[in-house]
Formats: structure tokens, sequence, C-alpha cells
């Protein structure tokens, strides 16, 4: 897991040598690299969200200033971006824990026998890495188009109303959002699913559990570490996308998140200390609930 | 985007068992499996799992098929099947998906051989020394990884318009590096942590000298890591599209090129390329499979 990676180990009685000087040119390049390209930035991100627009300037044109009041106008005029980001991320989630649970379990327990099949499993699950995440949107959107043949069939069966659509509404966004990132969920269940030690769920069933109190009482609780990691490597990219959402992919007028809106404000308005306030607000909500969801789940050595 | 440090791990095939194997260990913890029955019947959990793979996988299938869609400019309805499009990819709109594919790859390329170099440096320092600010340290690798990306490529946005940078293929390199270095410090580090610190010692016993111990014995142990981090990484800079969005200025991307034609339909050479990426990709990591599977048996053999 990519929380747990950077705990493991380090607890580890590896002996550490101590000549201090080798550790500190091993790790300067690097180090120095992200404070320049991920801390300064930041930082860049942070004065940017207080800027001022200038005094007879053009468009574009802003002056450091201490202007706070760029907070309290995008959350005003974003406020539904916000709410829709978190929630579309959430059910997004939701979905993907409930679709990756079953087919994690299969390659991680049931497979087990077979070592071949189970990588090859893998492999599948991965597999939509190897192709454009935008192509794969796309495929979506004209698979599922007013045109095509699954929803006419829907319509000619009325199991859809004859003006339903499916590209542009919320539901359709949520869609993406799952499909997209679905393996980030399945591949932390495996990872836990895997080790699962089988003799618990038979000490469970010898003592007359039935196989539903076996699982809600043992495999679930047992592969915690895993639903966190998921959920987490789910939600805060989910919150933060703005290709599902954009209206040439499966969204509408209507579904727009943060992301899309932090991108429309840089790129296309150049307002940037609000494309920047949001960002910071995006980045700042993420925190606090990741904090307060690890805290509450009990699993904060994950971090 | 986290989630692929899984991935790194199924990509990187033989990375992280075949020392466990050779050390006699078994892999799995989960004690002896005896054939039990799964609770829910057993045969919905396996059809359950086909249907999941089936809907994975329909995007890809899609992309592909189309293909091969002798479609004029834009590629939504099916006209009829031909090899064209593979075989003339670069003559459409004056080549420019060529050369955005062109582009993705060395950006590719560039970003990950510099991200790889200081990853791996990071991950030696981490797991072989000991000193202070290690916890800062860590917190600064993992950060990146929970950040939204719109945050992470806003804020070096920002960060070049204050300084005044102008956006080009270098501004796109420094930032795929930027975020490939934390999943690059984790694969590798998964793989240092692993290495037998005997296999060293004996290496300095016969009198070799600390960078002979290095290039002879430590780096051909961590390589599979490195090779594993190396993909991941390239795999990451290549699909990357809101970081990229945010610091390419006119320079095109391959999914930049996606995003834009998005709107006024994307032209069947895209799906050619996306579509022999795939291929590549996945004879790639199924050999690679095969052939870990293959070294496993044999050494079976030989214990």
């Amino acid at each position: 897991m990519a929380f747990a990676a950077f705990t493991t180990a380090e607890a580890q009685p590896q002996a550490p040598r101590k000549s201090s000087r080798i550790a500190l040119l091993l790790l300067l390049p690097g180090i120095l690299y992200l404070v320049l390209f991920f801390l300064t930035p930041l930082v860049s991100l942070l004065l940017t969200s207080l800027q001022a627009p200038l005094e007879y300037g053009d468009i574009g044109q802003y002056q450091y200033a201490f202007n706070w009041q760029n907070y309290v106008d995008v959350m005003t005029a974003y406020w539904p971006h916000i709410v829709r980001s978190f929630g579309y991320a959430l059910a997004a989630t939701v979905f993907a824990l409930l679709f990756s649970y079953p087919l994690a379990y299969f390659i991680g327990v049931t497979a087990r026998r077979w070592p071949l099949l189970q990588s090859l499993m893998l492999v599948l699950v991965i597999a939509p890495f190897f192709i454009s995440f935008l192509l794969r949107t796309l495929a979506w959107k004209q698979i599922l188009s007013d045109e095509s043949f699954v929803i006419t069939s829907l319509k000619a069966l009325s199991l859809l109303g004859p003006d339903a659509h499916f590209t542009g509404t919320p539901f359709a966004v949520i869609f993406g959002l799952t499909y997209n990132f679905i393996p980030f969920m399945t591949l932390p269940l495996y990872t836990t699913l895997e080790r699962l030690d089988l003799r618990y769920l038979e000490a469970g069933s010898d003592l007359y559990a039935n196989p539903f109190t076996v699982f809600r009482k043992i495999t679930i609780p047992l592969s915690m570490p895993g639903i966190v990691a998921g959920t987490l490597l789910t939600f805060i990219p989910a919150a933060g996308d703005y290709v599902n959402a954009s209206r040439d992919f499966l969204g509408g007028p209507d579904t727009q998140m943060m992301g899309n809106v932090i991108e429309a404000n840089f790129l296309v308005l150049l307002n940037y200390p609000a494309a920047a306030a949001l960002s910071i607000i995006l980045m700042a909500a993420i925190l606090v609930l990741v904090g307060i969801y690890v805290k509450r789940s009990g699993t904060e050595d994950l971090l | 985007m986290s989630g692929e440090v899984q991935a790194a791990a199924v990509l990187g095939g033989l990375a992280e068992s075949e020392q466990s194997e050779l050390a006699g260990r078994g892999r799995r913890t989960g004690g002896p499996v005896r054939p039990r029955r799964i609770g829910l019947g057993s045969w919905l959990l396996p059809t359950y799992t086909v249907l999941a793979f089936v809907f994975l996988l329909i995007p890809i299938a899609y992309t592909f098929v189309f293909s091969f869609n002798d479609s004029v400019k834009s590629n939504i309805a099916w006209r009829g099947f031909t090899f064209d499009k593979w075989l003339n990819v670069c003559n459409v709109e004056g080549g420019a998906v060529c050369e955005a594919f062109a582009n993705s790859v060395i950006i590719g390329v560039v970003a990950t051989i510099i991200a790889t170099t200081l990853g791996t440096m990071i991950a030696i320092a981490l797991v072989r020394y000991r000193f202070r600010a290690r916890s800062v340290i860590s917190l600064l690798l993992f950060l990146p990884m929970a950040t939204p990306e719109v945050v992470l490529g806003a804020g070096l946005a920002a960060q070049f318009l204050a300084v005044g940078v102008p956006k080009d293929m270098t501004t796109i390199i420094l930032a795929h590096t930027m975020f490939c270095i934390s999943f690059v410090v984790v694969t590798v580090k998964a793989r240092v942590a692993s290495l037998d610190p005997a296999l060293e010692e004996a290496g300095r016993d016969l009198y070799g000298s600390p960078a002979q111990v290095f290039w002879r014995v430590t780096f051909p142990l961590l390589t599979p890591g490195i090779i594993a981090a190396a993909l991941l990484s390239f795999a990451l800079s290549f699909d990357d599209f809101i970081i990229t969005n945010f610091n390419s200025g006119s320079v095109s991307t391959f999914p930049k090129y996606v995003y834009i034609s998005a709107s006024r339909g994307i032209p069947a050479e895209a799906n050619v390329i996306a579509s022999a990426v795939f291929l590549f990709a996945l004879v790639l990591v199924i050999g690679a499979q095969v052939s870990r599977a293959a070294r496993a048996k044999r050494l079976a053999k030989l214990g």
C-alpha cells in the first residue's frame, strides 16, 4: 500500500549505518527537487490565492496582497461545485468499494490455489491503465450516448423514458469516476485479502457463526487496512478530477466539479487568485477529511 | 494516481517475490488451504468475477475495435472495417497525432530517467542510513501522492507564472518528474528493504571497495525494483493529462491531443496509437508474469 509503504521498511532492524554524509548526498538532490517543485509551488499557490487585481491592469495581471476576500468570493460563487466534488467522489468511492470487494476476494482468496490465474487476473485489473484514461472515458461516452445501442434498446424495452439521457447527468459522472478508479480500489483490497489467514474464518465457522457473521466479524475487520487505503486512493483523485465531469466527456453544464472551475479560472478566465483559492480549499478539505477518516477507522499507522 | 504502486508490483513482475522464493520462504502466510465451501454458493463469485472483468474491459475493446473503423472525420458511427488507419497513422491532420505521441514518449523517457535516479537514491538512503528529519522527509515524499492532481498542476503553473518561466516541454518534464519521484521511492524502497545484507557483507569481506560492492552486488540486486519503478514512472507520465494541461503551454502531448479533439471528434488514428500502446504493455507484463512463474517452478524443482 502506498500509505503503508512508508512505515513498513522503517521497522526493519537492518542496522542502518550511521555515516550521514553519504545519506545527505543521496537525499539532497531528490529532496531539493521536491522542495523546489512541490513545496514552493504550494506556497506560490497560497500567495497567489491572496492576490488582488492590479489597479489599471489588464485581465490576468495581479499583485501580491492579503486579499482573503478571494476565499469568500469563491466559496459563494462555487459552493455547488465544492459540494458536488465531494458528493460525487464519495458516491464513486462507495460504488468502487462495492464493485471491487467481491472481485478482490475472488482473486486474493478463492484463486489462491492457482497462482498463474491469480497473476493473470491482476494483469486484467490493471489493464485499463495501459490504455489512455481519456480514451477510456470517451469510449463510455460513446457506448452510452443517446443514439447508442445500449440506450436505444433500454428505451425500446421501456426501461428508460423516451427522452431520458445518460451522458451529461450526475449519474454518468459518478459512473465514469467509479469505472476509472476501480483498479485503485481493487489492488489494495487484493493485497490485504491475499494475506488473510483463512484459519480465522475456519475458527469462526467452527464456533457456529454463519457465513454472513464470519464475513462481517472477521473478514471485513481483517481487511480494514485495504479498505482504508483503497477508499483514500479512490476518493482523493476522484474529488480533484475534472475529465469525467467535463462537458466533452461524461458531464454536462450542471455536473461541473471543483477541478473544472479551477481549470476554467486558471487557463481560460486567467483568474489565478480564484483558481488558487479553490485549490487551497480542495487540498485543505481533503487533508481534513482524510485525517478524520483515518482516525475514525483506527488505522493511523497507515500514514 | 497512488494505486499504481501495486500496479508497479505487477508490472515489475519479478521485483517482489523472487527473493523470498530464493530464500526458501513460503509465499503465503495463510496456512494450508483446504478446499472449503464458499458461503455464497460456489458459482456466484466466479460468475461475478467474469462479469466484472467484462465490464472493466468494455472500453478497451471499444477503443480497439474502433481503431479499425473506416471513419472519415469523427470516429463515432461504425462505417466498415479497414486496416488503413493502422498503416497510415501519421497521415491525419499533418501528423498531429504522431507529433503528440512522440512528445509524450520523449517527456516520459526524460522524466522517468530523472525521477528514477533521484528516487532510487532517496530509497537507498531511507532504508540504509540513520539520520534525523526522517519523518519530515517521509511526509514530504507522501504528500505529493495524497495531493489531488489539479492542485499539483495549478501550484506548479502558479510558480512558473510568478517566476516568469514560459511553459514548454521543459516545464512538462519538470512537473512529471516531480510526481513520479514519490512512486519510485515507494517501489524501490520495498526492494532495498528485502535485500539480504549478508550479500553485501560478503562483497566487503572479499575486499571489494564500497563502490565495487555497490555496482557489482547492490545495484544488480536492486535492478528488478528499479525497472518496475521506471515502468511505473513512464506509465504515469505517459498517461498524465491533468498536470500536463496546466504546464504545457502550446506543446501537445497524446492525452492533451485527445482532450482537445474530444469536442470535435477524435480521429481513429488516436485509437490506433492507444491500442498499439496497450498491446505492447500487455505483452510486456504478461511476459514478465509468465517468466516469473517459470522461474518459480524451476527454483521449486531445484529445492
